[in-house]
């Protein structure tokens, strides 16, 4: 206990995860702890999805902050930013920071996040290559972007995608290169991913698939980006993209339990009681996680469990995304594609008008959908996937959307909606709930 | 001529009337002609419909490319010489029609006969009518039928015998049934099925198929034992009615045992035979149920027997009366067109052979019968005829055992075949030539009363398409007869005709069929032909005072000792018998509004509407113990074929017997024709094909999934599923169910792809919901929907076809593409109204069940007065009445 009389709570991460947590502990329980947040960065907390948008001009850097420095000192919470944590001391309670300095915790919370991948190919680590991960990379990239460059982006999932969007936005040229034959594949089946591939293509970006880059090559700086099949893709600049993983380091050096990701239960916390973890760095029940919307859960969770309340768990909610590329549409929610028998896969698909929808159904309840083109009913089959509604009375209708769905099942079998109020990704919406058959 | 009137005479079947048409198209009935007085029926009523010329022959084609008219005769004629020249005339062959015009069938039979030298001329008219005439010669020693329409106007009864005249002579039931209002005439219809003339029969006998021969001998022994016999008739004017007595009698000696052979009840049978007995005006009407058969010329004499034996014929009220189903199947056999008929009623005796020899100059007439339809094909098939011309018929779907006729087809080394449209038969011709069509010729027609009626053109030929007594005669002169063949109009050839039937024929065993008067007619008089009764010989009407009866004085048989002759008929049973591998009887027949095989009224959308598919009908016991519902496939199987068909329960069948419609052919339905399952036994006098009473077998095949495409063009590929084609005012519509699981992965796509029929320009939209069965594609080009196919795993989740037709070849707005495919976008389209009922008007069976509840409606007239249904043709007079009496029925249960 400090001096206070306050225990004390220590925040390793000053980034979206974290920064829930501390909001929805102080929602149920502003007076519990004296908080320290360290951050590596030197800024105050911002919305790292909104990067592409800040790549895209589309954003400045001051308008993705959520919390300004006003907001930490309303409310007391020391800010250490642009000082890492260089180790936990845990039978000493104390995180010690790269400058030496030490901070006594009685709850710790792990909210390191992720570190983005670099390939293991010569050449990465020339001023020209940047990942695409941080606010520092955001202004290295917008530094090198002017007009006649020519960028090669190097991986294409999310990041990657929104990367090369926003150079290409930027007025570059822009090259792709991707290991896989299909876009997003960790979001999109390969139809939608064609489609997306299709639909960027249009937009002027020169895509790679099927392809290693080999190496980067260059004298003082990055020139080009070599394929395995010798092909040379001239480059001003480099961005990498393939993925992330993880931030355990610190986790590993005090000796937690971690795997991919720092180990957790439903309750947030490690393999230490007095040490959180969320967002990112995590592993639950074997999933690390690289969207947001389970992090908003994992975050209400541990801000609960923080604040005394100990029914709350965390239980992983069917997974979202969405592309942020404007005027391309992709959602994906749940399941990607049928894992076995039992799971059943409705499509549809127009190639030439730019529009995909699937769902995967098991037992008749959604458990997964792809969207490219029309994401409008996203919300509504992700809200039927948490109810875990069964479809069979419009199944026929269902990947034709919501109107004509309930349209069907008015049909069928008037008076069988019944409006009800559920909840979907933390807003109220009014919605039918149908009845089991 | 714009604004004037022509008028014509229909071309479907041998009731023979009467046609107005109007300068833009609009056909109606002829008031003054005889043997309609106005009416129509359906099909007639729809005539404009099939004068559209897409999808005409327009060119003629030599091995499928166009050619011209010189190089496509020169080889037709070339092939036929050279064939002549090293196999014999015995080596070429003509296959003829019904539908022929009198001047094509004298043209075809002078060359054949005449010129070439061999009878192998026969028609499909050997499908039709050759009992029927073989009958007539037997009894009348001529092809003649006695009496007239007006006939069963002046009756007390009237016995149908193996003829659905309300769908099949709509406007002859109509009179039928005027008459029956105004006088009460008695119905008595004999025939397996309860077929919708039954709606006017007091009795209805529902003969175990083939038996009819027992139900007139049984009549006869009735007669004869009852003294109902005209004694002095008998004695006077016929001969051999002891033979025929004592042939029935061992055929049926009893009431009962009669009962027994046909499988009714005997009280039923006595009834009849006892009305019969009793009513000194009667007719007795027969078409197809007794022709097709095996024994088909016996029940025509087994029928006028009883006629004879009462001396009921040639007056007003009375006689044996064969309806025709052809147009002109009358006129074809006036000049001849038989293989076993020589010309003008004249047979192969050496004094007729001499006469035509002289009449024509020909050199070297044809000395013996030829070869009758099925033998011809057989000889084709055996490669005994090398050359063959068809004009004007389909025979790969209308002959029995459709199958070998086929391979009969591809066998022959030369084929030529003249129509209007391309069908099943045209696929195997070397040389195809456009005919002209209904409409577009002139020419004359006799009805099924003697009546010769003009058919008249009102319109030009579309492309190069010419009459087919042109390019006969065309041919004849690119054989070297020029002289006897150079025609230059149909009345040249007519008067030829008449003069033909007039020629050398006085005195002692003088022909009756003369219309000598018709010899000298000048090109203006034949163009203005009122319709004429035959005979009409040259001079005064001494000999013939009423052309309309014949033989009412009991004189003028054209036999050799002048009497009329009864003739023994013995019952058998039909060729073939069921037996526990084929434990059914399958019957064929036709529906209400089509024709033939469909080339002309499979056109007419609203025609099809009134039966979209075919369909197998079977009791409903029967199904129930093969495992069959409504609307399930059965896979059929006979001796000569098999296919696959969808099922209709019925009550109006016998159990242990089928019946198949005889029109849908291999462009309509995966089916294929029902005469490829039939057997071809021919009846021993006639040789004419028994097509009702086939043994087969049926099992039930469980549908894997069901489909409906909508396309543009009109053919899908085979495979293990049925379909079914109906036409839409744009594109065609198809049914489809499948009795396999459907193909997978790259086989589905291929597979769809050829049932979509997309060019490579479209752009596809897709539907697949796989767990459930259910797949929806929808094909655009140009952002117009080219066609959709919808997969489900059953009929029930499948869309309306109706609301698809109304988006077929419309444009789609890009948001609503995939809307297609939610099978929702049709929801504002009319709602389907279920088979149409009244073709005329288009109402169908759903808006009548509504209407007959709504507005409690209880006779024929008053659906007429609300919904206009059966006011003009009343071909569905009698469905009307059944829908009224079922409506009525099912309300005094549930009240």
């Amino acid at each position: 206990m400090s001096s206070g009389g306050r225990a004390r709570l220590v925040v390793v991460g000053n980034g979206m995860a974290g920064m829930r947590t501390v909001e929805e502990l102080l929602a149920r329980a502003p007076d519990r702890f004296d908080i320290v947040v360290i951050g590596a960065e030197p800024h105050p907390n911002y919305n790292r999805i909104l990067l592409s948008a800040v790549l895209a001009g589309d954003k400045t850097l001051g308008e993705i902050v959520v919390n300004p420095r006003s907001w930490y000192e309303e409310r007391a919470i020391r800010l250490v930013a642009g000082t890492a944590a260089a180790a936990i001391d845990r039978r000493a309670r104390r995180v010690t920071l790269a400058d030496g300095s030490a901070v006594a915790y009685d709850k710790l919370l792990l909210a390191t996040g992720s570190k983005p991948l670099a390939p293991a190919i010569p050449g990465v680590g020339f001023a020209n290559v940047r990942a695409f991960r941080d606010i520092a990379d955001v202004e290295a990239l917008i530094a090198a972007a002017h007009g006649d460059a020519r960028a090669v982006v190097i991986g294409g999932g999310l990041l990657g995608l929104e990367a090369a969007w926003g150079l290409k936005r930027r007025g570059l040229s822009v090259a792709l290169v991707h290991l896989m034959p299909t876009l997003m594949e960790r979001q999109l089946d390969a139809a939608a991913g064609v489609l997306l591939l299709h639909s960027l293509d249009d937009r002027g970006i020169e895509f790679f698939v099927n392809s290693q880059a080999e190496e980067i090559v260059g004298t003082s700086c990055a020139e080009a980006v070599v394929l395995a099949d010798g092909r040379r893709l001239p480059a001003d600049l480099v961005v990498l993209a393939i993925g992330i993983r993880p931030n355990v380091e610190l986790a590993r050096t005090a000796a937690l339990d971690v795997n991919r990701g720092i180990l957790v239960g439903d309750d947030m916390a490690t393999s230490d009681p007095d040490i959180y973890a969320v967002g990112e760095c995590i592993e639950h029940n074997g999933t690390v996680f690289g969207l947001v919307a389970p992090i908003w859960d994992q975050a209400r969770v541990c801000g609960a469990r923080l604040a005394g309340d100990e029914a709350e768990v965390y239980v992983p909610p069917p997974v979202f995304t969405s592309l942020k590329i404007t005027g391309i549409d992709v959602f994906s929610a749940g399941t990607l594609a049928a894992a076995d028998g039992a799971d059943e896969e409705i499509t549809l698909h127009d190639a030439s008008g730019g529009l995909y929808k699937k769902l995967i159904l098991r037992n008749d309840r959604v458990v997964g959908s792809v969207l490219f083109g029309s994401i409008a009913d996203g919300p509504w089959y992700v809200q039927l996937m948490r109810d875990r509604t069964d479809v069979s009375s419009f199944r026929d209708r269902i990947v034709f959307g919501r109107p004509l769905a309930e349209q069907a099942c008015a049909d069928a079998e008037p008076g069988d909606a019944t409006p009800v109020v559920a909840s979907a990704a933390g807003a109220a919406v009014v919605g039918l709930r149908w009845q089991a058959a | 001529m714009a604004g004037s009137v022509i008028r014509t005479t229909c071309p479907y079947c041998g009731v023979g009337c009467g046609l107005r048409v109007a300068a833009d198209g609009t056909v109606s009935g002829d008031q003054d002609h005889p043997a309609n007085a106005g009416r129509l029926c359906s099909k007639g009523a729809a005539l404009g419909e099939t004068l559209a010329t897409d999808g005409r022959l327009l060119y003629p084609l030599i091995g499928g490319r166009s050619a011209s008219w010189d190089d496509a005769l020169d080889r037709i004629a070339a092939q036929f010489s050279q064939t002549i020249r090293q196999h014999g005339p015995d080596a070429v062959a003509l296959y003829v029609s019904g539908q022929f015009l009198t001047e094509d069938y004298y043209v075809a039979n002078k060359l054949m006969k005449g010129f070439i030298g061999s009878a192998n001329i026969d028609t499909n008219s050997r499908l039709c009518m050759a009992s029927s005439v073989a009958g007539h010669v037997r009894a009348f020693g001529e092809d003649i039928v006695p009496g007239c329409y007006a006939d069963i106007e002046a009756a007390d009864l009237v016995v149908l015998v193996g003829s659905n005249t309300a769908w099949c002579h709509p406007v002859f039931y109509q009179r039928l049934a005027a008459a029956r209002q105004a006088r009460n005439t008695k119905v008595v219809v004999v025939d397996p099925r309860r077929t919708p003339t039954c709606e006017v029969a007091d009795i209805h006998l529902a003969i175990r198929p083939g038996t009819d021969v027992a139900v007139f001998t049984g009549l006869l022994v009735h007669l004869a034992e009852n003294g109902v016999c005209d004694e002095a008739w008998t004695r006077y004017f016929a001969s051999d009615f002891a033979a025929a007595a004592e042939a029935a009698r061992l055929s049926t000696p009893s009431l009962g045992d009669a009962a027994a052979i046909c499988g009714v009840a005997a009280a039923d049978l006595a009834r009849f035979y006892a009305l019969f007995a009793a009513t000194v005006h009667t007719v007795t009407v027969y078409s197809q149920g007794v022709n097709q058969s095996s024994a088909g010329t016996d029940k025509v004499n087994a029928i006028i027997n009883c006629h004879l034996a009462t001396g009921r014929l040639g007056k007003p009220g009375t006689g044996p009366f064969s309806l025709t189903g052809q147009p002109n199947a009358m006129g074809g056999r006036e000049v001849g067109g038989l293989a076993n008929q020589l010309a003008a009623h004249m047979s192969f005796t050496p004094a007729d052979i001499a006469r035509v020899r002289r009449f024509w100059r020909a050199p070297r007439v044809a000395a013996k019968g030829g070869l009758k339809a099925v033998d011809l094909f057989e000889a084709a098939l055996g490669g005994k005829v090398k050359a063959l011309w068809i004009l004007n018929t389909n025979p790969a779907a209308s002959m029995p055992r459709a199958g070998r006729v086929r391979a009969a087809l591809g066998a022959c080394p030369f084929v030529a075949v003249s129509d209007c449209w391309a069908t099943d038969t045209t696929r195997f011709a070397d040389v195809v030539l456009p005919a002209a069509a209904w409409g577009e010729k002139d020419g004359t027609v006799t009805n099924s009363e003697r009546c010769i009626s003009r058919q008249r053109a009102f319109r030009a030929a579309p492309g190069a398409a010419r009459p087919d007594w042109w390019a006969l005669s065309e041919v004849a002169r690119r054989m070297g007869f020029a002289a006897a063949f150079s025609y230059q109009s149909p009345a040249q050839i007519f008067r030829e005709h008449a003069a033909l039937s007039a020629f050398e024929n006085e005195g002692h065993g003088r022909r009756i069929f003369d219309i000598g008067a018709l010899a000298a007619l000048s090109d203006e008089e034949y163009d203005a032909l009122a319709p004429v009764h035959w005979p009409l010989p040259r001079g005064t009407a001494a000999v013939w005072s009423n052309a309309k009866r014949l033989f009412a004085e009991g004189r003028g048989f054209a036999t050799a000792d002048g009497r009329a002759h009864f003739v023994p008929t013995p019952y058998r049973p039909p060729a073939a018998a069921t037996d526990a591998r084929r434990p059914f009887l399958l019957n064929t027949g036709r529906v209400r509004d089509q024709w033939h095989t469909m080339t002309c009224t499979g056109r007419v959308l609203r025609l099809m509407a009134h039966q979209r598919e075919p369909a197998l009908d079977i009791h409903p016991a029967d199904a129930v113990r093969n495992g069959l519902d409504d609307g399930d496939l059965a896979w059929i199987e006979s001796e000569h074929g098999a296919t696959v068909l969808p099922v209709r329960l019925s009550g109006d069948v016998r159990e242990g017997e089928l019946f198949a419609a005889m029109h849908w052919t291999d462009q309509f339905t995966s089916a294929g024709p029902i005469d490829a399952l039939v057997g071809a036994a021919a009846d021993p006098v006639s040789g004419q094909p028994e097509l009702k009473a086939t043994p087969v077998r049926v099992a039930a095949l469980a549908a894997r999934w069901n489909g409906v495409l909508l396309r543009g063009s009109d053919q899908v590929l085979h495979g293990p599923y049925y379909w079914g084609r109906v036409p839409l005012e744009r594109g065609h519509a198809f049914t489809l169910t499948g009795w396999e699981p459907l193909p997978r992965d790259r086989g589905s796509e291929l597979w769809i792809a050829a049932l979509l029929d997309a060019p490579a320009a479209a752009e596809l939209v897709i539907y697949a919901d796989p767990a459930r069965g259910t797949f929806r594609y929808a094909s655009l080009v140009g952002r117009r929907l080219d066609a959709c196919l919808f997969i489900a795993a059953t009929k029930a989740a499948l869309p309306s076809r109706d609301a698809l037709a109304a988006l077929l070849g419309k444009r789609i707005e890009p948001q609503a593409r995939t809307l297609v495919l939610a099978g929702a976008a049709g929801a504002a389209a009319p709602q389907a109204d279920g088979q149409t009922i009244c073709a005329c008007f288009g109402v169908g069976l759903k808006a009548l069940h509504r209407a007959i509840a709504d507005r409690r409606l209880t006779s024929v007239a008053e659906i007429g007065a609300q919904l206009r249904a059966g006011t003009n043709c009343g071909s569905c007079i009698p469905e009307l009445r059944a829908i009224l009496s079922r409506a009525q029925s099912e309300s005094a249960a549930t009240a």
